[in-house]
């Protein structure tokens, strides 16, 4: 019998799914912290979502193909050292350099893509190593300094406002919804569900698989880099070990959202309310006074409950 | 119809892959709007002849006429814009899309914006799509949440939607129930009526004289006769199907009947398994016939605790046991060779003596540490006792033939001395020297007293070695055979559901 009510827990879980543990956590920590609801306070969860939410509507792209990335945190790393650099040492105009670095991002991608699809490189192998490659190319390029800058044009993309709202919060925003649009109502969103859904039909119905699946990883790539410069901007300065372990943010905020790590169901829908849990939850300990060990035990735990929940509700179809 | 060129030719087709010749010679003719039946045992070779139709794999020699022309088919997406379509046993739709979605993947309605897509008009065309086969499906549905039929029907909608003319249909009814495959037909034949040409493979010749106008059989890779409907009985065709001669391939010694090591009263499980009672002698070697599909792999699977029974017992030496493991099986004396061979039987990336020695480690341990030395020698004698051709105890399995593979995988049951030993399709893909052995080394642990249960599609192996026959369908034991009581023609019929008194069992 209690197997019989869990398993209609996990179908409740399912179909209202993170929405409902999101307000529950929201109401719990309301209740145990005056200082949660103030609009300054969620206006900062959202303001330390918006990075690892954007990295993870990317990576949410991936997984829908039955991939993942585990290079974002080194690009966003790469990113973040190039359009402070670019600016700073090379003397580059400040959107130029942004821009450069998007592409960047988005190159590299696609050479993970290109690993996959040419190379018939399993996802996990190719973006370990371009993890280990974007890495390394940032300390080649910072020398393993940070690289300062103050520069009003470029800190207003992390740490300016549009009236009360964070600007990291209102790119969030942008993207998301372009990113909710592409994969629910255009073809090559429903192409992307199809390629994770089930190859060898796709291929028969004349999609360009390999395309879809290149894209899918220039799309990770260009969302990282875009997060890379939030970062740098937040932070006024480019740091050669920032965004260590974001990768473990970004698949858990999507696993959390429904997004399933065997391609073909989710969306970036619930990876928003995803991220925004993993925020949530941070910024609960963090005003509960938790050790920021204790953080990262809490932090791996709701990763592997996501895990086990995606697993529980995938082996029982 | 004014024209009758046949719609399709397939003349003189040959194929052979390494070890087997596939299709030797044949041709295959089907006309304009019937429903053509291709019929054949196990390893006939329909399923290789529709796949080179469709494109999934080249032929070696032969031509194929479509529509009178010579035509070229070298690609599954070639076969569906000649219109030839595929429905297969499992349908290959993208489950988490719905209904419309998936009849129109990769030609969606385009939208006002480049790259969007019109989805009133994409659900509209498919409701129409449906509607014209009186599907009520409605076109958001999530395919996941179909059943099978369903899911068979909306391939039906997809391929007309993609013009096609001609619709191969693989075993469409295996996993259908009585009144949903009466509902296909009625499909089929509607599709008939609006000109469609349909090739019905089947195992079940009672559908084909249902449905079909004409059938083909097919034996060993060549054609054994074509036929109207109207002109065969069943018995004329279960004998085209397996007619060939019982050759003196396999000697089984006579055992005497000694105590029962195995009984199994009851077992059900789900849609798989119905009410199984049999009983297993020392020394005994009890085949189980029946269709792919019939329910034997899935009561192995039962009896070794992989699937868990649902109701029934199970007695090993007069003892009733609870197997709900295959920890719990091997630890009562039971052994599976699975019918996967490599995935499921061998680890083949590891050397020859680790296949033998990885059940029977407690054997050569002290104090959890291997014995190096003691397992070599284990594994060294198994491979002289079963005569494995290997270069070494070192080499790796995936290097060794499927009968020398075959033998490690009993090795190692052989290492735990089993009681019972159940075979899962022992000789498949094995040459026939190879083959001979594995009988012989079967009759020979039956002298020893091992129970075996050998499921086997190949009715001259079953009728050959076995002491006593089972046949299977649908989940349920539907006839008893002893040793020379029966023939192929009759286990055949029991099989495809010829005979209509289930009940009846020669005992």
């Amino acid at each position: 019998m209690t197997v019989k009510r869990l398993d209609s827990l996990v179908e409740v879980l399912r179909r209202f799914n993170v929405f409902l543990i999101f307000i529950g956590l929201c109401v719990l920590l309301s209740l145990l912290s005056r200082d949660f609801l103030s609009l300054s306070n969620l206006l900062n969860v959202a303001l330390q979502t918006s990075i690892v939410a954007i990295t993870a509507i990317g990576m949410t792209f991936t997984m829908l193909t039955a991939g993942i990335d585990l290079s974002v945190g080194s690009i966003v790393a790469l990113s973040s050292a190039l359009s402070a650099g670019f600016i700073m040492k090379q003397g580059i105009p400040t959107y130029l350099a942004m821009a450069l670095a998007m592409a960047v991002g988005a190159g590299l991608g696609a050479i993970s893509g290109l690993l996959i699809v040419k190379g018939r490189l399993p996802p996990f192998v190719a973006t370990l190593a371009m993890m280990a490659v974007g890495r390394g190319l940032t300390l080649v390029y910072t020398r393993g300094w940070t690289i300062p800058i103050m520069l009003r044009e470029f800190t207003f993309w992390g740490a300016g406002t549009i009236g009360p709202v964070p600007v990291p919060v209102v790119v969030l925003v942008v993207v998301f919804v372009a990113a909710h649009i592409v994969l629910s109502r255009t073809r090559f969103g429903l192409h992307i569900y199809a390629v994770g859904g089930h190859q060898e039909t796709a291929r028969l119905a004349g999609i360009h698989v390999d395309l879809i699946t290149i894209m899918v990883y220039v799309i990770s790539g260009f969302t990282a880099a875009l997060a890379g410069i939030i970062t740098a901007a937040r932070l006024y300065s480019a740091q050669p070990n920032v965004a260590a372990g974001l990768e473990l943010d970004a698949i858990a905020a999507s696993v959390l959202g429904g997004t399933s790590l065997f391609g073909g169901v989710g969306g970036v829908g619930g990876t928003l309310v995803g991220a925004l849990i993993m925020g949530v939850l941070h910024n609960g300990l963090n005003l509960l006074e938790v050790s920021s060990y204790y953080q990262k035990v809490v932090k791996g735990i709701v990763f592997i409950l996501a895990v086990l929940l995606d697993l529980y509700t995938k082996g029982r179809k | 119809m004014p024209d009758d060129t046949p719609i399709l030719l397939m003349e003189h087709i040959s194929k052979s892959f390494p070890g087997v010749q596939a299709l030797d010679d044949v041709t295959f003719q089907v006309n304009r709007g019937e429903i053509h039946a291709l019929v054949g045992e196990n390893g006939a070779g329909k399923s290789t002849l529709m796949k080179i139709l469709t494109g999934a794999i080249p032929r070696d020699r032969g031509t194929i006429y479509l529509r009178g022309q010579a035509t070229e088919i070298d690609s599954p997406g070639r076969a569906q814009a000649l219109g030839i379509s595929m429905i297969h046993q499992e349908p290959a739709l993208i489950p988490y899309l719905n209904v419309g979605q998936n009849i129109y993947l990769g030609r969606e309605p385009k939208g006002a914006l480049p790259g969007f897509i019109n989805w009133p008009i994409l659900y509209a065309q498919a409701r129409q799509q449906l509607g014209k086969l009186n599907i009520a499906i409605e076109p958001t549905t999530a395919v996941a949440d179909l059943s099978i039929a369903q899911r068979q029907m909306v391939e039906v909608a997809k391929a007309l939607s993609l013009n096609a003319d001609i619709i191969v249909m693989d075993e469409p009814t295996s996993a259908l129930s009585e009144r949903e495959t009466e509902t296909l037909f009625n499909l089929m034949r509607s599709l008939k009526e609006q000109g469609v040409t349909i090739i019905f493979i089947s195992h079940r010749i009672e559908e084909v004289l249902a449905v079909a106008d004409r059938v083909t059989v097919l034996r060993d890779g060549q054609l054994v006769g074509v036929a109207p409907i109207s002109e065969v009985d069943m018995g004329q065709v279960v004998r085209m199907m397996v007619g060939r001669e019982l050759g003196e391939m396999y000697p089984k010694e006579e055992v005497q009947r000694q105590e029962k090591v195995l009984q199994v009263r009851g077992l059900s499980r789900g849609n798989e398994l119905h009410d199984i009672n049999l009983e297993l002698y020392k020394g005994e070697i009890l085949g189980l016939a029946g269709l792919v599909g019939a329910g034997r792999t899935q009561l192995a699977r039962a009896l070794f605790g992989i699937d868990l029974i649902e109701r029934g017992e199970i007695w090993i030496d007069s003892q009733k046991v609870r197997i709900d493991s295959p920890q719990k099986a091997i630890a009562l004396g039971m052994g599976f060779v699975p019918e996967e061979r490599t995935s499921q039987g061998l680890f083949l990336g590891l050397a020859v003596r680790h296949n033998i020695t990885i059940s029977a480690l407690d054997k050569v341990s002290r104090l959890g540490f291997v014995s190096l030395r003691e397992a070599a020698r284990l594994a060294q004698d198994y491979v002289s006792r079963l005569a494995i051709r290997t270069p070494g105890l070192q080499q790796k399995v995936r290097n060794l033939s499927g009968g020398n593979q075959q033998k490690v995988i009993l090795a190692r049951w052989l290492s735990l001395n089993p009681k019972v030993l159940i075979l899962d399709e022992p000789t498949r893909g094995i040459d026939v020297g190879a083959k001979a052995e594995i009988h012989a080394l079967m009759g020979q642990l039956a002298k020893q007293g091992v129970g075996i249960i050998m499921i086997s599609s190949e009715l001259p192996e079953v009728l050959g070695i076995s002491d006593r026959i089972l046949v299977m369908r649908e989940g349920r034991i539907v006839a008893e055979f002893r040793r020379g009581e029966a023939s192929q023609d009759e286990i055949m019929l029991y099989a495809t559901g010829g005979e209509r008194n289930s009940d009846r069992q020669k005992a």
